[in-house]
């Protein structure tokens, strides 16, 4: 299965934007001026000119791209891997080595761009090649393909035979030096595109993208698609618009009012469980946990949504709406919630149910909601479906956010609550660290009981 | 699908060139209210300082590449998909696999946890997607109650569900996306408007809970209604396939990684790309993005094998982790922000007949 996927895609998606850029890399680590120190390498008689040693290389990406060497190394080794640089000794390895090891850059024939993707009958005339000019001279690996590629291409085995007898031939009229590096640069070429079994390939790209555009017939040609286009982009320009500077503040605001609340960011106490090993920081912020911490309930003040998201921040909303008498404004917006994100086949029965519980005149738990949106839900309720209560929720989400929430914020329920709430201490560094916690599991939520697994998820089920 | 005729003075090149000069008046206007950089705003904000995060865990179980990841509510589970078909749901503080099912598909490109954590969802070159309640029962065979309840023309390239068990939002190489109710298998709403497949997908943390935001290999970047499957926004400023897309914490904004080595960050509100994530000698695809908890630091995972970590707000790249050996495929933060995982194509050669994957959990 080796380049699998990519072969019938054609030149054109195999053009990666990737591989141009580490073409542009190595044409500028060739500048005469900026490029890398290159030296002329001594192999046995033979003098190499135009080489560089993996340690030239580094220094020249560190100090042309501001990279430490970690970065260096690990970018000159892709850049090997992927054929673009090749040893000179032992070939047989695509690494960079940073020792005296000296290397070249491929020739533009050989790019992974240029010729691809490798022809079979090529790779047969290199086995064979490699076979004649040395009995036994293919690993295991090239073996069992050059086997197979003789069964396959049997009737124009005597064609392959004589094109490489001839490509020897044509090599032994060259200076060692230049049979030499041939010799090299096509063998990179073949590591690259025919890697021994264990060394992960370059090539494999995935699933083939855009396969489908000559069959399909609604997509970039049609009219269809223009015209939405067109109409999309016309709205896109009645847009309103908010100026960057005022956006951008945003941010900058909500990442400082956020930071603490961050454990990436600002650790979290008594301690980071995939840390430490200790779960004590989830059995803390439990989605029911009796006693909220700290951090939990200033959270609830950030937004509405939040506090709605928290199981526990809405159930203390939930008792404090009931002291004011409008708890039924949270039942009925949950209730929508319920038929917003239910499944299809409840849809009728909720919206009656809703409508019954909060909508019909002097029903149980009515919600106030203004008359022109009340008009348009009871004639939408006539066909109901799962958006029809979408402006009353609306409605009622905004006068909870606007009155409720505020008052709730400013409210001795909301002061008790962060007064009393737990500040957890950090856990002290072990003595032993070495010593492993023994890891606790944790019943998975599949093992609730049906009811209570079936609850609209509630405070953590907003995305 | 077939087109419709055309009207008086409309033809396709007439179309095609208004398009383009909307889309030229567009981004003028756009321009106007672009007053400031973020890099500059956020001079005044403190500079991130040293940044140690390592391999807490690695999961080792999958015999192939890792495709996606997806984390469970509870902040410790996780599910994963690979090349192979293999699905794994684990506990991935234990590191215990908790179950297995084998998909009759290959590349499993997209997975799902159900927000109850008692479903899975997933897909790939089955052109579907579908859900399996997750059973402890070991007289149950998962794979006798999967349930298919998405069906496109091409590969499942990104699955979500929405704010319960009982709806799915998937994205296809088909081009389109689609939301379904889960119980019925119907097709509740589909969205039109990408010109090529769709790669990658992400519901917005909003209030009213109604877009969702879809990139694709048309190097566009669109937000959707979900109630009437209009587009409401696009930007089009990769120059590569767009293979991730997440939310900033607020909702206000988006980034997104795409092959042109670049993640960018697009505002909502200013309807335009305000930051670009970018250095030299990055020259691979981000193939995976996501935001830590306050939003400060953007993660990406590339085709290099390398993660990188971004600063946000000053756009400067805070960290380079390598802990990978093949390209990443998937990262994500977890849901309370401790840690996040990644997935990979690696694999360490154990003996010459058994590979094993990795997924790491850093922290």
């Amino acid at each position: 299965m080796a380049a699998g996927p990519a072969s019938h895609g054609g030149l054109r998606r195999a053009q990666r934007p990737h591989l141009s850029k580490m073409e542009r890399m190595v044409v500028s680590m060739q500048d005469p001026d900026q490029g890398v120190k290159m030296r002329s390498q001594r192999l046995l008689i033979t003098v190499i000119p135009h080489a560089v040693t993996g340690n030239d290389i580094m220094e020249w990406l560190i100090h042309k791209y501001c990279i430490t060497e970690e970065e260096a190394l690990h970018l000159g080794t892709l850049l090997v891997r992927h054929g673009y640089l090749y040893p000179l000794r032992d070939p047989c390895h695509l690494e960079l080595r940073l020792d005296e090891t000296p290397y070249r850059f491929q020739t533009p024939y050989f790019w992974m761009s240029t010729l691809w993707p490798a022809a079979e009958l090529d790779y047969a005339i290199y086995l064979a090649k490699k076979n004649i000019r040395k009995r036994g001279g293919l690993f295991d690996h090239e073996k069992e393909h050059y086997d197979q590629l003789h069964r396959k291409i049997s009737h124009t085995w005597d064609l392959v035979v004589m094109q490489a007898r001839e490509q020897l031939w044509a090599a032994k009229q060259r200076r060692k030096g230049d049979r030499l590096v041939i010799a090299c640069q096509e063998q990179t070429y073949w590591l690259v595109n025919r890697p021994p079994p264990g060394v992960p390939s370059v090539l494999e790209q995935g699933p083939e993208r855009n396969s489908c555009t000559a069959g399909r017939v609604q997509m970039t040609k049609t009219v269809d698609f223009y015209r939405r286009e067109v109409e999309c982009l016309r709205k896109a320009l009645g847009r309103a618009r908010v100026k960057s500077s005022v956006c951008l503040e945003a941010y900058l605001k909500f990442s400082s009012q956020r930071g603490p609340h961050d454990p990436i960011m600002s650790g979290c106490l008594p301690s980071n469980p995939w840390v430490t090993d200790n779960d004590t920081y989830w059995a803390m912020n439990a989605p029911s946990a009796a006693v909220p911490t700290r951090l939990r309930v200033e959270q609830w003040a950030f937004s509405f949504r939040e506090l709605l998201e928290d199981p526990v921040g809405r159930a203390h909303f939930m008792d404090f709406l009931s002291k004011e008498f409008s708890a039924e404004n949270l039942s009925f917006w949950e209730a929508c919630e319920e038929l917003r994100h239910g499944g299809q086949a409840q849809v009728p029965a909720l919206v009656d149910a809703v409508y019954q519980q909060f909508l019909a005149p002097g029903a149980a738990r009515w919600v106030n909601i203004d008359s022109r949106t009340m008009e348009r839900t009871l004639v939408g309720l006539g066909r109901p479906h799962r958006h029809v209560l979408d402006d009353a929720q609306l409605h009622i989400y905004m006068l909870m956010k606007k009155d409720s929430y505020p008052r709730f914020l400013k409210s001795d329920l909301y002061k008790d609550l962060l007064a009393e709430a737990v500040v957890p201490p950090k856990t002290k560094r072990r003595v032993f660290p070495f010593m492993r916690k023994p890891r606790h599991s944790s019943p998975s939520p599949a093992l609730l009981p049906a009811s209570a697994s079936r609850e609209p998820s509630g405070g953590d089920g907003e995305a | 699908m077939a087109t419709d005729g055309l009207h008086e003075n409309e033809t396709l090149a007439s179309l095609k060139s208004e398009a383009e000069s909307l889309k030229g008046k567009l981004e003028e206007e756009r321009a106007k209210l672009h007053d400031v950089e973020l890099h500059q705003v956020a001079e005044r904000v403190e500079a991130l300082g040293q940044f140690v995060m390592k391999t807490r865990r690695t999961l080792k179980g999958h015999g192939n590449k890792v495709l996606c990841m997806d984390w469970c509510k509870d902040k410790r589970r996780i599910v994963s998909s690979s090349q192979d078909g293999k699905v794994i749901v684990w506990d991935s503080f234990t590191t215990n696999k908790e179950h297995a099912v084998t998909m009759p598909c290959t590349w499993v490109m997209a997975c799902a946890y159900a927000p109850s954590g008692c479903a899975i969802a997933c897909g790939g070159l089955d052109n579907k997607c579908s859900v399996y309640p997750l059973t402890f029962d070991k007289n149950e065979n998962m794979a006798a109650k999967k349930k298919s309840v998405a069906m496109h023309t091409n590969y499942l390239s990104a699955c979500s569900f929405t704010n319960s068990d009982m709806q799915i939002l998937t994205a296809s190489g088909d081009g389109t996306c689609a939301l379904w109710d889960v119980e019925s298998g119907q097709l509740l709403q589909s969205f039109h408007g990408h010109g090529a497949d769709v790669l990658c997908l992400d519901l917005a943390p909003s209030e009213t809970g109604n877009t969702f935001v879809s990139g694709g290999c048309d190097k566009k970047a669109m937000v959707w209604d979900m109630r009437s499957g209009q587009c409401v926004q696009a930007f089009e400023t990769h120059e590569s396939d767009i293979n991730s897309v997440r939310y900033y914490p607020s909702g206000d904004a988006f980034a997104s990684g795409s092959d042109d080595a670049t993640c960018r960050l697009y505002d909502l509100r200013a309807d335009r790309e305000v930051a670009i994530y970018s250095k030299e000698s990055i020259i691979f695809g981000a193939s995976s993005v996501d935001f830590s908890l306050s939003g400060r630091l953007l993660f990406a995972g590339y085709n290099d094998y390398t993660i990188n970590v971004w600063d946000v707000l000053k756009g400067s790249r805070v960290s380079i982790l390598f802990g990978h050996e093949n390209r990443v495929s998937t990262l994500r933060v977890s849901p309370d922000g401790t840690a996040f995982c990644s997935g990979s194509w690696d694999h360490t050669l154990r003996t010459k007949n058994y590979l094993f994957v990795s997924l790491q959990v850093w922290a």
